[in-house]
């Protein structure tokens, strides 16, 4: 293969992975990593920091339009990225104590459990629970659903939870290396009575944050690479773009199916991370 | 007078703007730098081999400071590159800082001090990711 067929390779990949990453609220390292280690030869360690840089670039590219629709919850994202980077510190410090494969092998459990209950059937929709730390910072929110037609109000109960989740979200990105998208997105939805494209915009807004710190890690680190990196940006923040145009005209049900679709595959990946390892 | 709803949608739209900037100027860094590099002799060449040497230890982004600027003040598609995925990454805490403001400016005491904490482990994080 030669530079400008891999560039043009990566490039496409990269923009579906920042399609896809956009409208579920996740760093798009799920396909970013497999596609340059398997597909594209490219040392695992090398396509880890590509694929930090992938987060960046889905959550600039994606934020910008969430943040100025009003459906990413800026509030909510501050609150919440308190504890996420709290526990990104915590699982960078742990790392070298934990062993890998318990841990790869319980998020494997883990995720899979969450996407069982992202589709199960649920009774009627229950008031949400009065939340005091909520009111006190305002974090209730509301959006135009373009599918809809209408706007949308929510208020936002469950505030601990919402923050202990997130606290372990950060401590498995800086344990096992994925973005905790895959964790904030269902605790917001499920536990704190968010709509899930509030929550999947929402983390969007959020896991540029956490991967910065990281990021910066590995590029001192000498690990990203600029000629495997630059297409991986530019294809992502493209994908990101766009996706970010499609969401909010999108169904939340479709919404729903593809973030769960995007749980199972990281619960099988870390499963075979915790079988290999 | 303003509304407190037309200032809260000003930051919204200040952070915003923040983040398509960013996004912007690394997107037109980063095509620039990778048609530099295709088009320049001591950029990627079409021989076989080249895949694995740019992916391998000659890929890796040189750290030394002369390196990057004198790169930068020559053109050369690299640092041009590099500087792209350096605005990249500082977009982000760049955000936290403009919305720190925004809220300081709205004077929410409450969000100053969770915006201000984000932002100091931010910084704490970068500092033990340099020495560590």
């Amino acid at each position: 293969m030669t530079p400008f067929g891999f560039t043009a390779v990566v490039l496409g990949i990269s923009f579906f992975a920042g399609l896809l990453g956009s409208l579920v609220g996740v760093g798009g390292g799920i396909i970013v990593v497999p596609a340059l280690t398997l597909l594209m030869g490219v040392s695992i360690q090398k396509a880890i920091a590509a694929s930090i840089v992938s987060v960046i670039a889905t959550s600039s590219g994606a934020a910008a339009s969430y943040v100025s629709e009003r459906i990413a919850n800026m509030r909510l994202g501050m609150v919440l990225e308190v504890a996420t980077v709290v526990g990104a510190l915590t699982g960078a410090f742990l790392a070298d104590w934990v062993s890998g494969r318990t841990l790869f092998l319980a998020f494997a459990a883990l995720l899979g459990y969450t996407a069982w209950s992202m589709v199960r059937p649920r009774g009627k929709a229950v008031e949400p629970a009065d939340d005091p730390l909520a009111d006190k910072l305002k974090l209730h929110g509301a959006y135009f659903d373009k599918a809809l037609g209408r706007e949308v109000f929510y208020r936002v109960s469950r505030t601990r939870l919402g923050l202990a989740v997130s606290y372990l979200a950060g401590v498995a990105s800086g344990l096992l290396g994925i973005g905790g998208g895959v964790l904030k997105v269902p605790v917001m939805n499920l536990a704190m009575g968010i709509p899930i494209k509030a929550c999947t915009a929402t983390s969007n807004f959020m896991i540029g944050v956490t991967a910065a710190a990281s990021a910066a890690v590995y590029f001192m680190r000498g690990d990203v690479l600029t000629f495997v990196a630059a297409p991986v940006a530019v294809g992502v923040l493209l994908g990101a773009r766009f996706g970010a145009s499609l969401m909010n005209k999108m169904k939340n049900a479709s919404i729903r199916y593809i973030f769960v679709a995007v749980l199972v595959a990281s619960s099988v990946q870390m499963l075979l991370k915790g079988i290999h390892k | 007078m303003k509304s407190a709803r037309e200032e809260k949608k000003g930051s919204e739209q200040v952070i915003s703007r923040v983040l398509r900037s960013g996004v912007t100027t690394s997107l037109v860094l980063l095509s620039l730098g990778t048609v530099i590099s295709f088009l320049t002799a001591s950029g990627y060449r079409a021989g076989p081999g080249e895949i694995a040497r740019l992916t391998g230890e000659a890929g890796t982004f040189p750290r030394s400071i002369p390196w990057f600027i004198g790169g930068l003040i020559h053109l050369d598609g690299q640092a041009v590159i590099a500087l792209g995925l350096l605005v990249l990454i500082a977009t982000p805490v760049v955000r936290v800082a403009v919305s720190l403001a925004a809220f300081a400016r709205e004077r929410d005491r409450t969000y100053v001090i969770i915006t201000g904490t984000v932002l100091l482990l931010l910084i704490l994080s970068f500092a033990l990711g340099k020495t560590g």
